[in-house]
C-alpha cells in the first residue's frame, strides 16, 4: 500500500458488497450531475422524438403525442462509469418496444441522439424487450433540465452513459457507429455486470 | 408539464453547469501529463469556426465520463479526454492546429 | 527556474504542512516544506492528492498564494462544507502531515514581474489567492508597476488577507486595494457595497488607452460576468485572462 492521507476518508461511499451493485461501483444517496456541455434549451412545443434510419416509414411524436402513449413506471439501479451507483431510482415513460410496435427493420443496431450533438450507440436487441424507455419523470417529478429533462433515454442494464439526456431521436442502422464516448476510449456496449468500461474490457 | 415551472427549473440548471464549467487552467496538469510540456499557453484553431484561443481561454467540463473542452466561440467539441484503466484516449479532432513553445 | 517549471512530466511529490494560518473563519492558508520544488510562476497551481485507506482517491487544484521567492509553499483554502477535499485541507490536516501534489502547473494566467503594464486585478472571493501570489512577487521585486486589485466578497470577515492588503495598499508603490461586499453594508465602511458592475469598473480600471495587463479570477459566473463587462466598455479581450474556480472552490 502506498501513501495514505492520515486521517481522509472522502465522500461517502458503501463499498457493500452487494448482488445489487456491481463490481468496482460504489452506493451515493445523491444524485450526481454529469455533464460534457451546455444544458440544451428545449422547448417542448416545438421537440419530437423520432425513429428513423433502416425504417420504412419514420416515425415522428411530438410531446403531446409522446405523452399520451401508454407509459410505464419503473423502479431500477442505475450505474455511471465513474463508479458511482444509484438504487432504487423510479422513472416513468414510454417503452421503446411501444415506440417501435410495428416497426420491420433489418437494422441490428442504433444510434440514440440528443440536442446539443451528444450520441451513444446499442444494439436493436439492448433497446427492446422491456429494457429501455424514453422517459419525462424521475421520482414522480418532471426531469429536470441538468438529468436531462425534459426527456431522455433510459437503459438502466448498461453504464448510464448510454441513457443519453435531452434525447430526440432513435436512427436505426445495419452497421455499428460508436457513439460520443464509445469512440474515444468507453467500451463499445458498457455492461456494468462485465465491468465493461474502456476499449478492451 | 408545466412550462412555467419548466423555464425556472432551466434557469436553475443553465446556473449550476454554469458554475461546473471552468476552463483551459483547470487542466493544466492533465494536459502535462499527456504532452510533457505545459500547455495552457498554448494556442489553437477551432475547426469548426476558426476561433484562436489559448487553452487557458477555452470551456473545460470535468464533470463527465471524460474531460470535454470546448470552443469558447461555437461552444462545439475542441477536444476529448479519457483516461481509465492504465490508457489515455485523446480525440483533437476538433482543433485544426495546435501552436506551443519549444521551451 | 522558469524552464525547469515548465518542462517535464510533472512528478507527484510531498510537502509537509509547517504551520497553518486562519485568514478568515473559513479560510487557512497552509504552508508547506516541499524539498524538491523546483520553483514558480505568480498565477499557478498545484494538485493536491488524497488517497484514502482502500485506495480511494480525490484530487482538485489549489493556487498557490506564496511568490516565488518566498521560503515556504503556501495554498490558502476555503473551507466548503459539503466539500470532499478542503474540509480534510482546513480541518484535519495537521502540522506534521504530508500532502501529494504535483506543479507547478499553469502557463496561461500568470503574472511576471518584468511585465510593465499596468496591472488591473479582479478577485471574487477565494479567486483572490493566485492575485496575491501576484501582489507578493510584485512587492518582492520592488516593482512599482501601478496595480490596482478590486476585490469583491460576501462580507467583511470574509476578507481575506485583509490586513495585508492593507499594508501592502499602504507601501506607496502604486497599488490601490479597492474592496467591494455583495451581503453586507458595515457601519464606516468606505468600499463598495454591491455586486461589481460597469460604474465600478469605470472608476476602478485603468483607462483603455493604458491597456493594462487584466487577471481576473473567482467562480465562473463571477469571471465571465467581469470580463464581459470589460469587453463591453471595449477592453481588448487579448489582454484579459481569466481563471475560473468550480464550486469546489478550486479549479476542479
Amino acid at each position: 500500500m502506498g501513501f495514505v492521507s492520515r486521517g481522509f476518508r472522502g465522500k461517502r461511499r458503501d463499498n457493500v458488497s452487494s448482488s445489487r451493485v456491481p463490481p468496482g461501483q460504489y452506493v451515493v444517496t445523491d444524485f450526481p450531475v454529469l455533464s460534457a456541455g451546455p444544458t440544451p434549451h428545449v422547448n417542448l412545443d416545438q421537440w419530437t422524438f423520432s425513429i428513423e434510419g433502416e425504417i420504412d416509414e419514420p416515425k415522428k411524436w411530438t410531446w403531446k403525442e409522446l405523452s399520451a402513449l401508454p407509459a410505464d413506471t419503473v423502479t431500477k439501479d442505475i450505474h455511471c462509469v465513474t463508479k458511482w451507483t444509484k438504487l432504487d431510482t423510479t422513472w416513468k415513460g414510454v417503452s421503446v418496444d411501444t415506440l417501435m410496435e410495428g416497426v420491420d427493420t433489418a437494422a441490428e443496431f442504433t444510434t440514440v441522439y440528443s440536442d446539443g450533438g451528444y450520441t451513444t450507440n446499442l444494439t436493436l436487441d439492448d433497446v427492446t424487450g422491456n429494457k429501455a424507455w424514453v422517459v419525462y419523470e424521475f421520482d414522480g417529478q418532471p426531469i429536470e433540465p441538468q438529468h436531462g429533462g425534459p426527456v431522455r433515454f433510459f437503459v438502466p442494464h448498461l453504464y448510464f452513459w448510454k441513457s443519453a439526456k435531452w434525447v430526440r431521436g432513435i436512427r436505426l442502422q445495419k452497421e455499428e457507429h460508436p457513439g460520443f464516448w464509445e469512440s474515444n476510449g468507453y467500451h463499445i456496449r458498457g455492461d456494468p455486470w462485465r465491468e465493461q468500461r474502456y476499449w478492451g474490457d | 408539464m408545466n412550462s412555467e415551472s419548466h423555464n425556472h427549473a432551466r434557469l436553475a440548471a443553465t446556473t449550476q453547469v454554469e458554475e461546473a464549467r471552468l476552463d483551459g487552467n483547470a487542466i493544466g496538469g492533465l494536459l502535462r501529463e499527456i504532452f510533457a510540456v505545459e500547455m495552457t499557453a498554448a494556442v489553437g484553431t477551432c475547426a469548426f469556426c476558426g476561433a484562436v484561443n489559448e487553452v487557458g481561454r477555452v470551456q473545460v467540463y470535468v464533470r463527465a465520463p471524460g474531460t470535454v473542452v470546448r470552443c469558447p466561440e461555437c461552444e462545439q467539441v475542441l477536444m476529448k479526454i479519457v483516461r481509465g484503466g492504465g490508457r489515455y484516449w485523446v480525440d483533437m479532432t476538433g482543433v485544426r492546429c495546435l501552436e506551443f513553445s519549444e521551451a | 527556474m522558469a524552464r525547469a517549471a515548465v518542462l517535464g512530466r510533472l512528478a507527484w511529490q510531498f510537502g509537509t504542512l509547517a504551520e497553518v494560518v486562519q485568514e478568515t473563519p473559513r479560510v487557512s492558508s497552509l504552508y508547506l516544506d516541499v524539498p524538491d520544488w523546483q520553483g514558480h510562476l505568480a498565477g499557478q497551481h498545484v494538485d493536491v492528492r488524497l488517497t484514502a485507506d482502500d485506495g480511494y482517491q480525490a484530487e482538485r487544484s489549489y493556487s498557490i498564494a506564496s511568490a516565488p521567492d518566498d521560503p515556504r509553499l503556501a495554498l490558502t483554502v476555503e473551507r466548503l462544507d459539503d466539500g470532499e477535499v478542503s474540509p480534510y485541507l482546513v480541518g484535519e490536516l495537521r502540522v506534521g502531515d504530508r500532502l501529494e501534489l504535483r506543479g507547478p502547473i499553469g502557463g496561461f494566467f500568470v503574472w511576471r514581474g518584468e511585465d510593465d503594464r499596468p496591472l488591473l486585478l479582479i478577485a471574487g472571493g477565494s479567486g483572490v489567492v493566485p492575485l496575491m501570489a501576484m501582489l507578493r512577487h510584485r512587492a518582492n521585486v520592488e516593482s512599482t508597476v501601478p496595480a490596482r486589485l478590486l476585490f469583491s466578497s460576501r462580507t467583511q470577515a470574509d476578507v481575506i488577507y485583509r490586513d495585508e492588503l492593507s499594508r501592502l495598499g499602504a507601501a506607496g508603490d502604486g497599488l490601490t486595494v479597492f474592496h467591494a461586499l455583495t451581503r453586507e453594508k458595515p457601519a464606516g465602511w468606505s468600499g463598495y457595497t454591491r455586486r461589481i458592475d460597469e460604474a465600478m469598473l469605470k472608476e476602478v480600471a485603468w483607462p483603455i488607452q493604458e491597456s493594462p495587463a487584466v487577471f481576473i479570477c473567482g467562480p465562473t459566473p463571477f469571471v465571465e460576468a467581469a470580463s464581459q463587462l470589460l469587453v463591453a466598455m471595449g477592453y481588448e479581450p487579448r489582454s484579459i485572462k481569466t481563471e475560473r474556480f468550480g464550486a469546489t472552490g478550486g479549479t476542479a
